[in-house]
């Protein structure tokens, strides 16, 4: 019983210490701290917070005003802007319908992007595990071949390939030369070229993050699949491919986002006709003038890429670490 | 041949088609740029026959008055983001490492990462609107406005290297110059701030690189008139284009990539 008496919990211990009127030292100290952190910081959120945040939140209030008549806005609420991103109204009886052209347009960027996707994943899983598989103190060099093309200028990058596809470019003086075709063949100004275009462009995001994850496949795996009489496509299947997932999602949905969002591209490529949304936003506030319709047009650009960009956030912190 | 074939050990790591399939994306990634530099050096205006070497295409890019202007505006810009980026970046990366966490420190993390996340077309489009309301109220209209979009985008760039740094260096090193009665600015300027030099090197080339190839931002921020070096040679391809388009290519590539293998060799002295 005494001893149980004198032996106080560890909270009251704790609590006496706490002076409540003396100087908490620590307390002061990570005052300090915070304070010193925050004063380093905020030049360079402000920056931020007017050069690309602040300017975001303004262009959702643009989303609800109406359209002026030479381009700007009027200050006065208006859901115009939201109601023409899908739907129009019509010009002669007043009904309401889809808006084709719109839906076209925003059809067009999500299957280019997600095909690119694809052929980004067919060029860039080999690549990847070519790297991969190399001998370490050759694998950075491959590395920084991929790489140098990604930080070169992605407008030279579209020029090259608008120089190589076009009618009198070499793709079409070869053939010709070897009398496989008569005439050139049209690829510049398609949807074939904007595809084409946005793989060169963005296939080494796709390679860096598989090949983040394909440098630590335990090959001892693999090694057992096969003693264990799997093929080589089984093995791929069924042991490569699985361990592999984490780097394909990221590089899928860091190849896709750019290429929804892509404005250079299809503009250089697509001749101005093949529009995708990024060309759609930018028609609103030039030829257009209908800026909420732009603003609004911005916004469900932004949310589908943030939905993508949580779907990557959640992926890479299932596994355990960013990937990429 | 046949005897040595059957021997050699069963390749693991070997997948049909893959090698084969990287060498073609290698080449694939290279050819264009390099068709590209090859017809820079062409006599002729062909972009499909060869006429011979010559530097005429580089004459004509060095003497054309616009190519002057916007390569000026280009180096200014990107000078004058790339010195701000990455002074305040430091600061952010300072504020934000080897340091107990704080409230607030995730929402920090998203505002400088933004930039990387939200589409360029967006925030081209943004800042578009929000400059065409200053620009009625102030009435300025110089490049102040391409300054200040292109430090924004290029804080993320300069900060990353810095922080990786930070993060990989021995805090214990300024404890020691604080025991020896170093005053805190004197603990950074003569300890912290030259272990953090290639790091900051490296955020700072990074920022130059990415602020000179910018094109969509600085097409809906620019004013008229105020052309850089990607939005002047945006504004060119869609008409009949010469060889000089590819010697200015060609010379901008040749920059970047001088500055990128630079920012390599620097974060790699990071490991070692």
């Amino acid at each position: 019983m005494a001893a149980q008496d004198t032996s106080p919990a560890p909270e009251e211990v704790a609590a006496p210490t706490m002076a409540p009127h003396g100087t908490d030292y620590a307390a002061i100290a990570m005052r300090r701290e915070r304070r010193n952190n925050l004063a380093l910081v905020s030049p360079a959120l402000l920056i931020l917070v007017v050069g690309a945040s602040g300017p975001l939140v303004v262009m959702l209030i643009y989303s609800f005003l109406a359209a002026g008549d030479y381009g700007g806005v009027v200050w006065e609420f208006s859901t115009q802007g939201w109601f023409q991103v899908f739907l129009q109204r019509d010009m002669f009886d007043d009904t309401i319908g889809f808006a084709d052209a719109h839906l076209s347009i925003f059809w067009r960027s999500l299957s280019l992007a997600f095909i690119t996707t694809v052929l980004c994943v067919i060029f860039g899983f080999p690549t990847a595990y070519f790297i991969a598989t190399r001998p370490p103190e050759q694998r950075s060099l491959w590395l920084f071949l991929v790489t140098i093309p990604f930080w070169t200028n992605l407008l030279i990058r579209t020029y090259a390939i608008m120089e190589v596809i076009r009618n009198e470019g070499l793709v079409n003086t070869a053939l010709m030369k070897a009398g496989l075709i008569s005439q050139p063949i049209q690829m510049l100004y398609t949807d074939f070229a904007i595809m084409l275009g946005m793989t060169y462009v963005y296939l080494p995001l796709m390679v860096l993050p598989l090949y983040a994850s394909m440098e630590k496949l335990d090959f001892r795996l693999v090694e057992a699949s096969y003693d264990l009489y799997a093929s080589r496509m089984n093995t791929l299947r069924r042991i490569i491919l699985p361990l592999v997932k984490p780097g394909l999602i990221a590089g899928s949905i860091l190849v896709f986002v750019p290429c929804l969002g892509a404005y250079v591209t299809p503009r250089v490529l697509g001749g101005g006709k093949r529009l995708m949304l990024g060309n759609l936003i930018e028609l609103q506030f030039g030829q257009g003038r209908n800026w909420p319709l732009g603003a609004a047009l911005s916004i469900t650009l932004l949310l589908i890429v943030m939905v993508a960009l949580l779907i990557y956030v959640r992926n890479a912190s299932r596994q355990g670490g960013a990937h990429g | 041949m046949a005897e040595a074939r059957r021997i050699r050990p069963f390749a693991v790591r070997h997948l049909p088609g893959f090698p084969t399939m990287a060498l073609i994306c290698f080449v694939c990634l290279y050819a264009p740029i390099i068709t590209l530099v090859m017809f820079s050096f062409n006599e002729s205006m062909s972009m499909s026959q060869w006429g011979g070497f010559s530097w005429r295409w580089y004459v004509a890019a060095w003497e054309n008055e616009r190519v002057q202007q916007a390569s000026l505006l280009s180096l200014i810009v990107a000078t004058c983001a790339s010195l701000i980026a990455t002074t305040v970046a430091t600061a952010a990366a300072l504020g934000t490492t080897r340091t107990r966490r704080y409230r607030g420190l995730t929402g920090i993390y998203v505002l400088i990462n933004q930039p990387l996340m939200v589409p360029e077309i967006v925030t081209g489009v943004a800042l578009l609107i929000v400059f065409a309301m200053v620009k009625v109220w102030t009435g300025y209209t110089g490049i102040g406005y391409l300054i200040l979009a292109h430090t924004a985008f290029c804080i993320p760039f300069a900060y990353l290297p810095i922080r990786a740094r930070l993060e990989s260096m021995d805090a214990t090193l300024e404890a020691a110059a604080a025991d020896l009665y170093a005053t805190p600015w004197m603990a950074f300027r003569r300890v912290t701030l030259p272990l953090l030099w290639p790091g900051i090197l490296a955020g700072g080339m990074l920022a130059f690189v990415i602020s000179l190839d910018d094109v969509v931002i600085t097409e809906f921020v620019k004013s008229g008139g105020q052309d850089t070096l990607p939005t002047y040679m945006l504004s060119q391809i869609r008409r009949i284009v010469t060889p000089e388009m590819n010697a200015i290519s060609t010379v901008f590539l040749a920059i970047s990539i001088a500055l990128v293998t630079i920012f390599f060799l620097l974060s790699r002295g990071k490991k070692q």
